[in-house]
């Protein structure tokens, strides 16, 4: 197989119960592609088709060679001879199984004296062999997300299926989970499809973002792209945090300063060091014309160009590109007020502590 | 506490009045004839050989609703399909069905003259005043105990932890077995107590079906309804080791329902 070409191809039609589903996509290796939609939307049952748990009424999914489902020519895989590693939303471990037992669930076909070494290697890539004798529900949703992965990933699965990975933990665990998912994502070679609720999720654990409504892609590329240059209202509603790429280093007054790519630098309370992605909410920022002073405590002020103007209801979502495309939300009284239209020249400012870091 | 009026004096007394009538017949068993009578009347051939009877009866009954009963319980909890509903019904019927008719039912079905009785005679199968028979007999009445326990069961199961386990390489059957069956394991075990506790009590089919013969068919509550005339105390004490085996079931039951049911919520 070369590299970069399409090793995940999805192309399904099925009927929800309020509606069609249908869709194709394509998800390379080393790369991850996120579902986002609000719920009810299909997109878990994209993921459950794509491993067997969900028969479309018509589709195909193939990894690389393989074809797993191919309903013109009855070609229908059960879940077992696919490979997919699939983290459930509440993980779904196997409560009377002690931790590795759970892992080494996923190695049958492996020697019986290899099992319990592999499933402690696998826990340990995650940090938690400590907890190998432990049963489920002794840990906690930070750990029981790593055993999850944990389990998913020691069959060195051909894709990676993540339904709302970070969901069911709470804000703090959620952050932490977010970064160290990053980084195994970024390990990971199998292609990889994320379903999440959560743009600001997709937009820091994915290379591309799909938002699905109603059974269908509306529209699919980079987070910033769909933040910044939103093909519907519903994609600008839906779209919340855009992502600024740069390498991050502490600044001698205690922040993280991110030199953001292409130019310009973005100051945050998080702690990051090396390559980040810089997130922030649209609602955080705040526009001013061009050429203002600067005043008040927002530490963040980006000269930037307005490339995109949409309505919702009686807000806007302005499509900005500085060094690279973010997005900031105003009330329609301030489009009038500042004359936003294509083109125009405005500065956004927002604060440090409005600045989430994810290592890439 | 909050005044004892005259209503909560008449609850406390209609509570009293429940207990008393309840508990009374069961203590007498065991205080009627004194320990020392009971035990040496266990000792006697026909006690001995009704209990050993009713224990190799009913665990084969038991045996039997587990191996088929299992999976049907897991199908009827896992699928849709039409019709599921009467399967469900007609699967309960016995649970309301008068001991008596269930033992008509079972002679018109599988005694000598009955729909299969030629062809049962033709295979050398022998059920009626046979021990056969009262396997036969156990197992029609309790098998909708375990039944409707095993399906709650297999229905509360999450079925993410079914999807995860094929996900991870296991086939359906492997699935059932390794992740379905444990999870399951509180409601089947509590199945299991009542089905066993219903097939021990079993008196009315049995009698009709499979008769009363000493060693052959004749179960402990066959044992005690024959000799209460003749021999009082040897009634009273198969009848105290009952209570003392259902009361042990009943306590199993409400211990594992009490137990946090495994995979259930933890903080």
């Amino acid at each position: 197989m070369t590299d970069g070409a399409p090793v995940l191809r999805l192309q399904l039609a099925t009927a929800l119960r309020e509606f069609e589903l249908e869709l194709e996509l394509e998800v390379e290796r080393g790369s991850c592609l996120a579902l986002v939609g609000p719920s009810g939307a299909g997109k878990s049952t994209v993921l459950r088709a794509i491993a067997g748990l969900h028969r479309p009424d018509q589709g195909r999914v193939a990894l690389a060679g393989d074809v797993w489902l191919e309903t013109a020519a009855g070609t229908d895989l059960p879940p077992e001879r696919r490979s997919c590693g699939y983290l459930f939303q509440d993980y779904a471990l196997f409560p009377q199984m002690t931790v590795w037992r759970n892992v080494a669930f996923g190695l049958a076909g492996a020697p019986r004296a290899q099992r319990r070494r592999r499933a402690e290697a696998a826990l340990e890539a995650f940090g938690v062999a400590g907890l190998a004798d432990a049963t489920p529900r002794a840990l906690s949703g930070g750990e029981r997300q790593r055993v999850a992965l944990a389990r998913a990933l020691a069959r060195e699965p051909g894709a990676l299926l993540l339904d709302e990975p970070l969901a069911a933990l709470d804000a703090r665990t959620g952050a932490a989970a977010a970064r160290e998912l990053a980084a195994t994502l970024k390990r990971t070679a199998a292609p990889t499809v994320l379903v999440t609720h959560d743009f600001a999720e997709a937009a820091l654990l994915a290379d591309q973002v799909a938002v699905i409504d109603r059974g269908r892609i509306v529209q699919r590329g980079a987070a910033g792209e769909l933040s910044a240059r939103p093909a519907s209202a519903f994609v600008a509603d839906f779209a919340g945090a855009a992502v600024l790429f740069g390498v991050a280093s502490t600044s001698s007054g205690g922040s993280t300063v991110v030199e953001l790519e292409g130019g310009g630098r973005v100051a945050s309370s998080d702690r990051a060091a090396g390559p980040v992605g810089a997130a922030v909410y649209p609602w955080e920022i705040t526009l001013e014309p061009a050429g203002a002073g600067p005043h008040g405590s927002a530490l963040n002020r980006l000269e930037a160009r307005v490339t995109s103007v949409t309505e919702i209801g009686n807000r806007a979502r302005i499509g900005l590109l500085a060094s690279q495309p973010f997005a900031a939300e105003v009330t329609s009284e301030s489009v009038t007020r500042l004359g936003l239209s294509p083109g125009a020249r405005v500065t956004a400012t927002w604060k440090a502590t409005a600045t989430r870091l994810v290592e890439r | 506490m909050g005044r004892r009026g005259p209503f909560v004096v008449a609850l406390t007394i209609a509570l009293a009045v429940v207990l008393l009538f309840l508990i009374l017949p069961v203590v007498a068993i065991f205080v009627d004839a004194g320990p020392g009578e009971l035990l040496r009347s266990l000792g006697s051939e026909q006690a001995r050989e009704a209990l050993w009877l009713s224990l190799r009866t009913t665990l084969a009954a038991l045996a039997i609703i587990v191996l088929v009963g299992t999976p049907a319980a897991y199908l009827l909890a896992t699928r849709e399909f039409r019709g599921k509903a009467a399967v469900t019904t007609a699967i309960e019927l016995p649970l309301v069905l008068p001991p008596a008719v269930a033992g008509i039912g079972l002679l018109a079905a599988f005694g000598p003259e009955g729909l299969f009785g030629a062809w049962l005679d033709d295979a050398g199968i022998e059920l009626v005043l046979q021990t056969t028979g009262v396997i036969v007999a156990l197992t029609f009445v309790a098998a909708p105990f375990y039944l409707r326990q095993a399906q709650a069961a297999f229905a509360a199961v999450d079925p993410n932890l079914l999807d995860a386990a094929r996900t991870l390489g296991a086939s359906e059957a492997r699935a059932f077995a390794r992740v379905a069956i444990p999870s399951a394991g509180a409601g089947i075990s509590a199945g299991m107590a009542l089905a066993w506790g219903r097939a021990l009590g079993e008196f009315g089919a049995t009698l009709m079906f499979a008769g009363s013969f000493p060693g052959i068919t004749q179960t402990a509550p066959l044992a005690i309804f024959a000799e209460f005339a003749t021999d009082f105390t040897a009634a009273l004490a198969l009848s105290a080791v009952l209570v003392a085996v259902s009361a042990a079931l009943l306590l199993t039951v409400k211990l594992i329902g009490r137990t946090p049911l495994l995979g259930g919520v933890s903080a």
